[in-house]
Protein backbone atom coordinates (compact mmCIF):
# COMPACT_ATOMS: atom_id res chain seq x y z
CA UNK A 1 0.00 0.00 0.00
CA UNK A 2 1.24 3.34 -1.13
CA UNK A 3 1.00 5.41 1.98
CA UNK A 4 3.07 8.49 0.28
CA UNK A 5 0.45 8.76 -2.02
CA UNK A 6 -2.10 9.18 0.50
CA UNK A 7 -0.29 11.50 1.93
CA UNK A 8 0.58 13.37 -1.10
CA UNK A 9 -3.07 13.23 -2.19
CA UNK A 10 -4.58 14.90 1.12
CA UNK A 11 -4.29 18.29 -0.28
CA UNK A 12 -6.25 17.87 -3.08
CA UNK A 13 -8.79 15.73 -1.72
CA UNK A 14 -8.87 18.05 1.41
CA UNK A 15 -10.07 20.67 -1.85
CA UNK A 16 -12.74 18.30 -2.52
CA UNK A 17 -13.55 18.27 1.13
CA UNK A 18 -14.55 21.58 1.38
CA UNK A 19 -16.85 21.59 -1.98
CA UNK A 20 -18.18 18.80 -0.32
CA UNK A 21 -19.19 20.55 3.06
CA UNK A 22 -20.08 23.57 0.65
CA UNK A 23 -22.68 21.47 -0.95
CA UNK A 24 -24.10 19.83 2.14
CA UNK A 25 -24.26 23.67 4.04
CA UNK A 26 -25.97 25.23 1.39
CA UNK A 27 -28.37 22.41 0.49
CA UNK A 28 -28.58 22.31 3.87
CA UNK A 29 -29.72 25.35 4.60
CA UNK A 30 -32.38 26.39 1.41
CA UNK A 31 -33.42 22.97 2.04
CA UNK A 32 -34.99 23.85 5.67
CA UNK A 33 -35.69 26.85 4.28
CA UNK A 34 -37.90 25.19 1.78
CA UNK A 35 -39.09 22.19 3.91
CA UNK A 36 -41.14 24.83 6.80
CA UNK A 37 -43.50 26.32 4.31
CA UNK A 38 -43.77 22.16 2.88
CA UNK A 39 -44.27 21.06 6.37
CA UNK A 40 -47.18 23.71 7.19
CA UNK A 41 -49.10 23.05 4.41
CA UNK A 42 -49.09 19.49 5.24
CA UNK A 43 -50.35 20.49 8.83
CA UNK A 44 -53.17 22.52 7.22
CA UNK A 45 -56.49 22.54 8.23
CA UNK A 46 -57.67 22.73 4.68
CA UNK A 47 -57.64 19.53 2.70
CA UNK A 48 -56.94 21.20 -0.34
CA UNK A 49 -53.90 22.89 1.09
CA UNK A 50 -52.46 19.52 2.83
CA UNK A 51 -52.65 18.52 -1.14
CA UNK A 52 -50.21 20.96 -2.39
CA UNK A 53 -46.97 19.51 -1.46
CA UNK A 54 -48.19 16.08 -2.12
CA UNK A 55 -46.97 15.79 -5.25
CA UNK A 56 -43.36 17.95 -4.55
CA UNK A 57 -42.86 15.17 -1.82
CA UNK A 58 -43.72 12.11 -3.77
CA UNK A 59 -41.46 13.01 -6.35
CA UNK A 60 -38.83 14.03 -4.75
CA UNK A 61 -38.85 10.74 -2.53
CA UNK A 62 -39.82 8.66 -5.25
CA UNK A 63 -37.06 9.11 -7.66
CA UNK A 64 -33.11 8.66 -7.39
CA UNK A 65 -31.41 11.84 -6.71
CA UNK A 66 -28.86 10.99 -9.56
CA UNK A 67 -31.62 11.02 -11.91
CA UNK A 68 -32.83 14.77 -10.30
CA UNK A 69 -29.37 15.60 -10.88
CA UNK A 70 -29.20 14.96 -14.12
CA UNK A 71 -32.97 16.67 -14.71
CA UNK A 72 -31.59 19.48 -13.24
CA UNK A 73 -27.80 19.77 -14.94
CA UNK A 74 -28.75 18.10 -18.49
CA UNK A 75 -32.80 18.67 -18.76
CA UNK A 76 -33.09 22.29 -18.11
CA UNK A 77 -30.34 23.51 -20.64
CA UNK A 78 -33.03 21.57 -23.12
CA UNK A 79 -35.29 24.27 -23.24
CA UNK A 80 -34.32 27.34 -24.97
CA UNK A 81 -36.10 30.32 -22.46
CA UNK A 82 -34.09 28.88 -19.50
CA UNK A 83 -30.78 29.18 -22.24
CA UNK A 84 -32.09 32.97 -22.79
CA UNK A 85 -33.22 33.56 -19.41
CA UNK A 86 -31.27 35.68 -16.59
CA UNK A 87 -30.94 32.56 -14.71
CA UNK A 88 -28.29 30.66 -17.39
CA UNK A 89 -25.12 32.04 -15.86
CA UNK A 90 -26.53 29.81 -12.96
CA UNK A 91 -28.45 26.84 -14.52
CA UNK A 92 -24.94 26.78 -16.63
CA UNK A 93 -22.84 25.78 -13.25
CA UNK A 94 -22.72 22.13 -12.60
CA UNK A 95 -22.38 23.47 -8.66
CA UNK A 96 -25.49 25.21 -8.93
CA UNK A 97 -27.45 22.83 -10.34
CA UNK A 98 -26.00 20.56 -7.51
CA UNK A 99 -27.37 22.98 -5.09
CA UNK A 100 -30.19 23.24 -6.60
CA UNK A 101 -30.87 19.36 -6.83
CA UNK A 102 -29.56 18.49 -3.54
CA UNK A 103 -31.74 21.90 -1.54
CA UNK A 104 -34.88 20.56 -3.72
CA UNK A 105 -34.27 16.72 -2.63
CA UNK A 106 -33.41 17.39 1.11
CA UNK A 107 -36.36 19.66 1.36
CA UNK A 108 -38.85 17.15 0.66
CA UNK A 109 -37.47 14.68 3.60
CA UNK A 110 -36.95 17.20 5.58
CA UNK A 111 -40.41 18.39 5.57
CA UNK A 112 -41.66 15.05 6.07
CA UNK A 113 -39.54 15.63 9.68
CA UNK A 114 -40.64 18.02 10.62
CA UNK A 115 -44.73 17.28 10.07
CA UNK A 116 -44.26 14.47 12.14
CA UNK A 117 -42.40 16.53 14.66
CA UNK A 118 -45.24 18.92 14.49
CA UNK A 119 -47.83 16.16 14.71
CA UNK A 120 -45.96 14.69 17.60
CA UNK A 121 -46.24 18.00 20.07
CA UNK A 122 -48.88 17.24 22.60
CA UNK A 123 -52.12 18.75 22.33
CA UNK A 124 -52.84 19.77 25.14
CA UNK A 125 -49.52 22.12 24.78
CA UNK A 126 -51.58 23.97 22.00
CA UNK A 127 -54.88 24.24 23.73
CA UNK A 128 -52.81 25.85 26.23
CA UNK A 129 -51.50 28.30 24.18
CA UNK A 130 -55.24 28.91 22.18
CA UNK A 131 -56.62 28.78 25.91
CA UNK A 132 -54.75 32.34 26.30
CA UNK A 133 -55.93 33.87 23.55
CA UNK A 134 -52.84 33.02 21.28
CA UNK A 135 -54.39 32.83 17.35
CA UNK A 136 -53.40 29.98 15.53
CA UNK A 137 -50.25 31.21 14.14
CA UNK A 138 -49.29 32.58 16.60
CA UNK A 139 -49.30 29.41 19.06
CA UNK A 140 -47.43 27.43 15.89
CA UNK A 141 -44.84 29.98 15.81
CA UNK A 142 -43.66 30.33 19.09
CA UNK A 143 -45.19 26.77 20.71
CA UNK A 144 -45.39 24.29 18.11
CA UNK A 145 -42.45 25.14 15.77
CA UNK A 146 -40.06 25.34 18.82
CA UNK A 147 -40.97 22.52 20.18
CA UNK A 148 -40.94 20.40 16.70
CA UNK A 149 -37.70 21.14 15.99
CA UNK A 150 -36.64 20.18 19.23
CA UNK A 151 -38.39 16.85 18.49
CA UNK A 152 -36.99 16.95 14.97
CA UNK A 153 -33.39 17.59 15.57
CA UNK A 154 -32.29 13.34 15.80
CA UNK A 155 -34.10 12.72 12.61
CA UNK A 156 -32.89 15.77 10.94
CA UNK A 157 -29.30 14.27 11.67
CA UNK A 158 -29.64 11.74 10.09
CA UNK A 159 -30.87 13.45 6.79
CA UNK A 160 -27.97 15.52 6.95
CA UNK A 161 -25.88 12.70 6.90
CA UNK A 162 -27.55 10.82 4.05
CA UNK A 163 -27.01 13.83 1.89
CA UNK A 164 -23.04 14.19 2.84
CA UNK A 165 -23.18 10.59 1.23
CA UNK A 166 -25.60 11.65 -1.45
CA UNK A 167 -23.02 14.80 -2.41
CA UNK A 168 -21.02 12.75 -3.47
CA UNK A 169 -22.88 11.87 -6.95
CA UNK A 170 -22.10 15.70 -7.67
CA UNK A 171 -18.68 14.21 -9.09
CA UNK A 172 -21.06 13.14 -11.85
CA UNK A 173 -21.93 16.26 -13.43
CA UNK A 174 -18.20 17.10 -13.58
CA UNK A 175 -17.85 18.78 -9.62
CA UNK A 176 -14.49 17.90 -7.84
CA UNK A 177 -16.26 17.18 -4.36
CA UNK A 178 -14.22 14.51 -2.46
CA UNK A 179 -15.74 11.97 -4.27
CA UNK A 180 -14.49 13.78 -7.72
CA UNK A 181 -11.04 14.75 -6.39
CA UNK A 182 -10.57 11.36 -5.04
CA UNK A 183 -11.98 9.75 -9.32
CA UNK A 184 -9.31 12.29 -10.69
CA UNK A 185 -6.07 11.44 -8.61
CA UNK A 186 -7.16 7.64 -9.62
CA UNK A 187 -7.62 8.44 -12.88
CA UNK A 188 -3.90 9.21 -13.08
CA UNK A 189 -2.45 6.72 -10.56
CA UNK A 190 -4.18 3.89 -11.21
CA UNK A 191 -4.39 3.67 -7.15
CA UNK A 192 -7.70 3.23 -6.50
CA UNK A 193 -7.39 1.32 -3.28
CA UNK A 194 -5.16 4.29 -1.56
CA UNK A 195 -6.93 7.10 -2.86
CA UNK A 196 -10.44 5.54 -2.17
CA UNK A 197 -9.52 4.63 1.37
CA UNK A 198 -8.46 8.11 2.04
CA UNK A 199 -11.27 9.74 0.94
CA UNK A 200 -13.73 7.24 2.80
CA UNK A 201 -11.44 8.42 6.38
CA UNK A 202 -12.28 11.92 5.16
CA UNK A 203 -16.39 11.30 4.82
CA UNK A 204 -16.18 9.24 8.06
CA UNK A 205 -14.16 12.37 9.49
CA UNK A 206 -17.22 14.91 8.18
CA UNK A 207 -19.94 12.58 9.20
CA UNK A 208 -18.48 12.08 12.98
CA UNK A 209 -18.53 16.15 13.14
CA UNK A 210 -21.85 16.36 11.99
CA UNK A 211 -23.05 13.53 14.60
CA UNK A 212 -21.31 15.89 17.66
CA UNK A 213 -22.95 19.12 15.79
CA UNK A 214 -26.51 17.62 15.75
CA UNK A 215 -25.70 15.72 19.61
CA UNK A 216 -24.71 19.51 21.20
CA UNK A 217 -27.52 21.01 19.54
CA UNK A 218 -30.21 18.70 20.91
CA UNK A 219 -28.40 19.32 24.30
CA UNK A 220 -28.41 23.11 23.88
CA UNK A 221 -31.68 22.92 23.30
CA UNK A 222 -33.39 20.50 25.76
CA UNK A 223 -34.54 21.61 28.79
CA UNK A 224 -32.11 20.60 31.72
CA UNK A 225 -32.75 16.91 32.77
CA UNK A 226 -35.03 16.80 36.14
CA UNK A 227 -34.80 15.41 38.89
CA UNK A 228 -38.12 14.32 38.91
CA UNK A 229 -40.23 12.27 36.61
CA UNK B 1 -65.69 50.03 23.10
CA UNK B 2 -67.81 49.19 25.92
CA UNK B 3 -66.08 46.00 26.63
CA UNK B 4 -62.80 48.14 28.42
CA UNK B 5 -65.50 49.94 30.06
CA UNK B 6 -66.27 46.66 32.13
CA UNK B 7 -63.30 45.13 31.69
CA UNK B 8 -61.56 47.92 33.80
CA UNK B 9 -63.84 47.13 36.42
CA UNK B 10 -62.67 44.50 38.74
CA UNK B 11 -64.18 45.42 42.17
CA UNK B 12 -67.89 44.38 41.28
CA UNK B 13 -69.08 47.81 42.04
CA UNK B 14 -68.46 49.61 39.05
CA UNK B 15 -70.86 51.18 36.86
CA UNK B 16 -72.48 48.06 35.68
CA UNK B 17 -73.48 46.20 38.57
CA UNK B 18 -76.12 44.40 36.62
CA UNK B 19 -74.08 42.21 33.75
CA UNK B 20 -73.30 39.21 34.95
CA UNK B 21 -69.08 38.65 34.78
CA UNK B 22 -69.85 35.40 32.72
CA UNK B 23 -73.24 34.50 31.03
CA UNK B 24 -73.62 31.06 28.92
CA UNK B 25 -77.02 30.09 27.09
CA UNK B 26 -78.19 27.51 25.95
CA UNK B 27 -75.19 25.53 24.82
CA UNK B 28 -75.99 22.06 22.43
CA UNK B 29 -72.71 19.81 22.08
CA UNK B 30 -72.66 16.00 20.48
CA UNK B 31 -70.14 14.00 19.36
CA UNK B 32 -70.87 12.05 16.43
CA UNK B 33 -74.54 12.24 17.11
CA UNK B 34 -74.01 11.48 20.79
CA UNK B 35 -75.23 14.54 22.59
CA UNK B 36 -73.56 15.66 25.58
CA UNK B 37 -74.64 18.87 26.20
CA UNK B 38 -78.69 19.18 25.67
CA UNK B 39 -78.99 23.05 26.30
CA UNK B 40 -76.94 24.33 29.49
CA UNK B 41 -77.08 27.91 30.85
CA UNK B 42 -75.76 29.10 33.75
CA UNK B 43 -74.07 33.11 34.89
CA UNK B 44 -71.63 33.88 37.18
CA UNK B 45 -71.54 37.26 39.15
CA UNK B 46 -68.66 39.34 40.23
CA UNK B 47 -66.79 37.41 42.54
CA UNK B 48 -68.84 34.17 42.56
CA UNK B 49 -67.61 30.83 42.65
CA UNK B 50 -69.64 28.41 41.15
CA UNK B 51 -68.64 24.46 41.51
CA UNK B 52 -69.70 22.19 38.73
CA UNK B 53 -70.04 18.56 39.69
CA UNK B 54 -71.43 15.81 38.20
CA UNK B 55 -70.56 12.19 37.34
CA UNK B 56 -68.00 10.71 34.54
CA UNK B 57 -70.19 11.71 31.29
CA UNK B 58 -72.07 14.17 32.53
CA UNK B 59 -70.89 16.47 30.13
CA UNK B 60 -69.12 19.07 33.13
CA UNK B 61 -65.90 18.90 31.20
CA UNK B 62 -67.18 19.59 28.10
CA UNK B 63 -68.81 22.19 29.53
CA UNK B 64 -66.54 23.88 30.55
CA UNK B 65 -64.37 23.36 27.33
CA UNK B 66 -67.70 24.97 25.74
CA UNK B 67 -66.92 28.35 27.66
CA UNK B 68 -63.83 29.43 26.08
CA UNK B 69 -64.95 27.43 22.63
CA UNK B 70 -61.99 25.04 23.25
CA UNK B 71 -64.72 22.51 22.03
CA UNK B 72 -66.85 24.50 19.48
CA UNK B 73 -70.59 23.86 20.80
CA UNK B 74 -73.04 23.61 18.01
CA UNK B 75 -75.36 26.15 19.20
CA UNK B 76 -75.22 28.79 22.02
CA UNK B 77 -73.85 31.72 23.24
CA UNK B 78 -70.92 33.00 25.73
CA UNK B 79 -70.98 36.50 27.06
CA UNK B 80 -68.32 37.77 29.14
CA UNK B 81 -68.54 41.60 31.00
CA UNK B 82 -71.21 41.95 28.35
CA UNK B 83 -69.50 40.81 24.68
CA UNK B 84 -71.18 38.08 23.14
CA UNK B 85 -69.68 35.48 20.95
CA UNK B 86 -73.01 33.46 19.52
CA UNK B 87 -72.69 30.47 17.21
CA UNK B 88 -73.74 30.88 14.15
CA UNK B 89 -75.02 28.00 11.56
CA UNK B 90 -72.92 27.96 8.54
CA UNK B 91 -75.40 27.43 5.65
CA UNK B 92 -73.10 24.92 3.86
CA UNK B 93 -73.59 22.91 7.41
CA UNK B 94 -71.67 23.08 9.95
CA UNK B 95 -71.15 26.04 12.39
CA UNK B 96 -68.89 28.73 12.62
CA UNK B 97 -67.49 31.51 15.10
CA UNK B 98 -65.30 34.70 14.64
CA UNK B 99 -62.01 33.56 15.42
CA UNK B 100 -60.94 36.76 16.03
CA UNK B 101 -63.73 37.62 18.63
CA UNK B 102 -62.52 33.77 20.29
CA UNK B 103 -59.41 34.69 21.03
CA UNK B 104 -60.10 37.86 22.65
CA UNK B 105 -62.61 36.20 24.61
CA UNK B 106 -59.93 33.52 25.88
CA UNK B 107 -57.43 36.17 26.93
CA UNK B 108 -59.90 36.94 29.38
CA UNK B 109 -61.19 34.19 30.64
CA UNK B 110 -58.30 31.91 32.13
CA UNK B 111 -58.28 28.34 32.07
CA UNK B 112 -56.29 25.58 33.78
CA UNK B 113 -56.13 22.21 32.83
CA UNK B 114 -56.20 18.75 34.49
CA UNK B 115 -53.03 17.92 33.40
CA UNK B 116 -50.99 21.34 33.19
CA UNK B 117 -50.07 21.85 29.61
CA UNK B 118 -47.19 23.68 30.61
CA UNK B 119 -44.47 24.04 27.64
CA UNK B 120 -41.34 22.16 28.89
CA UNK B 121 -39.20 23.98 26.83
CA UNK B 122 -39.73 27.30 28.75
CA UNK B 123 -38.79 27.93 32.06
CA UNK B 124 -41.75 28.41 34.48
CA UNK B 125 -41.15 32.07 34.05
CA UNK B 126 -40.99 32.05 29.97
CA UNK B 127 -44.70 29.62 30.34
CA UNK B 128 -46.15 33.24 32.65
CA UNK B 129 -44.66 35.95 30.52
CA UNK B 130 -45.57 34.00 27.06
CA UNK B 131 -48.90 35.49 26.32
CA UNK B 132 -49.07 38.55 28.39
CA UNK B 133 -46.28 40.07 26.07
CA UNK B 134 -47.48 38.64 23.02
CA UNK B 135 -51.11 38.04 23.20
CA UNK B 136 -51.64 41.49 25.80
CA UNK B 137 -48.33 43.02 24.16
CA UNK B 138 -47.41 44.44 27.44
CA UNK B 139 -43.58 45.46 27.63
CA UNK B 140 -40.95 42.12 29.04
CA UNK B 141 -40.19 43.94 32.17
CA UNK B 142 -43.80 44.49 32.91
CA UNK B 143 -44.54 40.83 32.44
CA UNK B 144 -41.47 39.86 34.33
CA UNK B 145 -42.67 42.13 37.51
CA UNK B 146 -46.05 40.45 37.02
CA UNK B 147 -45.22 37.21 36.76
CA UNK B 148 -42.83 37.02 40.38
CA UNK B 149 -45.72 38.65 41.66
CA UNK B 150 -47.52 36.11 40.95
CA UNK B 151 -44.62 32.79 41.46
CA UNK B 152 -44.81 34.78 44.78
CA UNK B 153 -48.88 34.44 45.76
CA UNK B 154 -48.54 30.55 44.39
CA UNK B 155 -45.66 30.59 46.72
CA UNK B 156 -42.78 29.23 43.53
CA UNK B 157 -41.20 32.29 44.22
CA UNK B 158 -37.56 30.56 44.01
CA UNK B 159 -39.01 28.15 41.13
CA UNK B 160 -39.24 30.76 38.54
CA UNK B 161 -36.39 29.50 36.63
CA UNK B 162 -36.42 25.87 36.77
CA UNK B 163 -38.06 23.93 33.89
CA UNK B 164 -41.69 21.78 34.15
CA UNK B 165 -39.61 18.22 34.25
CA UNK B 166 -38.00 20.00 37.24
CA UNK B 167 -41.24 20.79 39.06
CA UNK B 168 -43.53 18.50 41.15
CA UNK B 169 -47.14 17.76 40.22
CA UNK B 170 -48.43 20.31 42.69
CA UNK B 171 -45.96 22.82 41.77
CA UNK B 172 -46.76 22.72 38.00
CA UNK B 173 -50.25 23.39 38.53
CA UNK B 174 -49.39 25.98 40.93
CA UNK B 175 -47.36 27.26 37.77
CA UNK B 176 -50.10 26.60 35.01
CA UNK B 177 -52.68 28.72 37.82
CA UNK B 178 -49.84 31.69 37.47
CA UNK B 179 -49.91 31.80 33.89
CA UNK B 180 -53.45 31.81 33.70
CA UNK B 181 -53.54 34.44 36.62
CA UNK B 182 -50.64 36.78 34.59
CA UNK B 183 -53.72 37.39 31.77
CA UNK B 184 -55.50 38.56 34.33
CA UNK B 185 -58.72 37.23 33.71
CA UNK B 186 -62.51 38.41 34.32
CA UNK B 187 -63.02 34.96 35.23
CA UNK B 188 -61.04 31.67 35.68
CA UNK B 189 -62.27 27.71 34.66
CA UNK B 190 -60.57 25.15 36.08
CA UNK B 191 -60.78 21.78 35.01
CA UNK B 192 -60.44 19.18 37.33
CA UNK B 193 -57.03 20.94 38.83
CA UNK B 194 -55.89 18.25 41.38
CA UNK B 195 -57.53 14.56 39.36
CA UNK B 196 -53.51 14.31 38.19
CA UNK B 197 -52.18 14.49 41.09
CA UNK B 198 -50.83 12.37 43.73
CA UNK B 199 -53.21 12.84 46.80
CA UNK B 200 -50.44 14.37 49.28
CA UNK B 201 -49.80 17.27 46.45
CA UNK B 202 -53.61 18.14 46.33
CA UNK B 203 -54.05 20.59 49.13
CA UNK B 204 -50.98 22.59 48.30
CA UNK B 205 -53.33 23.39 45.03
CA UNK B 206 -56.46 23.98 46.84
CA UNK B 207 -54.79 26.40 48.98
CA UNK B 208 -54.05 28.69 45.98
CA UNK B 209 -57.70 28.11 44.82
CA UNK B 210 -59.30 28.67 48.20
CA UNK B 211 -56.87 32.00 48.08
CA UNK B 212 -57.66 33.27 45.10
CA UNK B 213 -61.43 32.42 45.97
CA UNK B 214 -61.40 34.82 48.64
CA UNK B 215 -59.72 37.29 46.76
CA UNK B 216 -62.99 37.75 45.17
CA UNK B 217 -61.99 36.23 41.86
CA UNK B 218 -65.06 34.69 39.80
CA UNK B 219 -64.59 31.30 38.99
CA UNK B 220 -65.94 28.07 37.10
CA UNK B 221 -64.58 24.91 39.10
CA UNK B 222 -65.28 21.48 37.69
CA UNK B 223 -63.71 19.26 40.62
CA UNK B 224 -64.25 15.84 42.54
CA UNK B 225 -63.43 16.86 46.00
CA UNK B 226 -66.50 17.62 47.26
CA UNK B 227 -65.66 18.61 50.61
CA UNK B 228 -63.54 21.31 49.03
CA UNK B 229 -66.49 22.56 46.78
CA UNK B 230 -68.64 22.95 49.19
CA UNK B 231 -66.20 24.81 51.48
CA UNK B 232 -65.18 27.17 48.64
CA UNK B 233 -68.11 27.77 46.65
CA UNK B 234 -71.11 30.39 46.45
CA UNK B 235 -73.16 28.35 44.30
CA UNK B 236 -72.92 24.52 42.69
CA UNK B 237 -74.19 23.36 39.33
CA UNK B 238 -74.81 19.72 39.34
CA UNK B 239 -75.03 18.19 35.73
CA UNK B 240 -76.87 15.09 34.78
CA UNK B 241 -76.58 13.73 31.26
CA UNK B 242 -75.97 16.92 29.46
CA UNK B 243 -78.50 18.61 31.20
CA UNK B 244 -78.39 21.33 34.68
CA UNK B 245 -80.08 18.48 36.89
CA UNK B 246 -80.30 20.98 40.17
CA UNK B 247 -78.29 24.48 40.68
CA UNK B 248 -78.39 26.36 43.84
CA UNK B 249 -76.51 28.62 46.83
CA UNK B 250 -73.67 25.54 47.96
CA UNK B 251 -74.58 25.44 51.30
CA UNK B 252 -78.28 24.80 50.93
CA UNK B 253 -77.61 22.06 48.25
CA UNK B 254 -75.22 20.20 49.85
CA UNK B 255 -77.36 20.53 53.45
CA UNK B 256 -80.70 19.35 51.29
CA UNK B 257 -80.29 18.41 47.70
CA UNK B 258 -83.66 18.66 46.01
CA UNK B 259 -83.16 15.52 43.22
CA UNK B 260 -82.79 12.10 43.95
CA UNK B 261 -79.45 11.77 41.46
CA UNK B 262 -77.45 14.92 43.60
CA UNK B 263 -78.44 13.28 47.22
CA UNK B 264 -76.99 9.55 45.97
CA UNK B 265 -73.90 11.47 43.71
CA UNK B 266 -73.21 13.44 47.61
CA UNK B 267 -73.73 10.29 49.46
CA UNK B 268 -71.22 8.11 47.26
CA UNK B 269 -68.63 10.87 46.87
CA UNK B 270 -68.76 12.03 50.62
CA UNK B 271 -68.29 8.18 51.65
Amino acid sequence: MDVALMVDSLPRLARGMLTTFELVALSGVAGVLLAVPVALARVSRRAWVRAVPLGYIFFLRGTPLLVQIFLVYYGLGQFETVRESFLWPVLREAYWCAIIAFSLNTSAYTAEILRGAIQAVPPGEVEAARALGMPRAMAMRRIVLPRAVRMALPAYGNEVILMLKGSALASTITLLDLTGAARTIIAKTYKPLEIFLAAGVLYLLMTFVIVRLVRWAERRLAPPAGSRS
Amino acid sequence: MTENATRNGDSGLDAKPNVPALEVLEIHKSYCGQAVLRGVSMRAHDGEVIAILGSSGSGKSTFLRCINFLEVPESGAVRVGGEEVRVRRRKTGGHAVDQKQINRLRARIGFVFQSFNLWPHRSVLGNIIEAPVHVLGLPRAEAVARAEALLDKVGMADRRDLYPNQLSGGQRQRAAIARALAMEPDVILFDEPTSALDPELVGEVLGVIRRLADEGRTMLIVTHEIGFAREVSDRTLFLHEGRVEEEGPSGRMFARPDSDRLRRFLASHLN
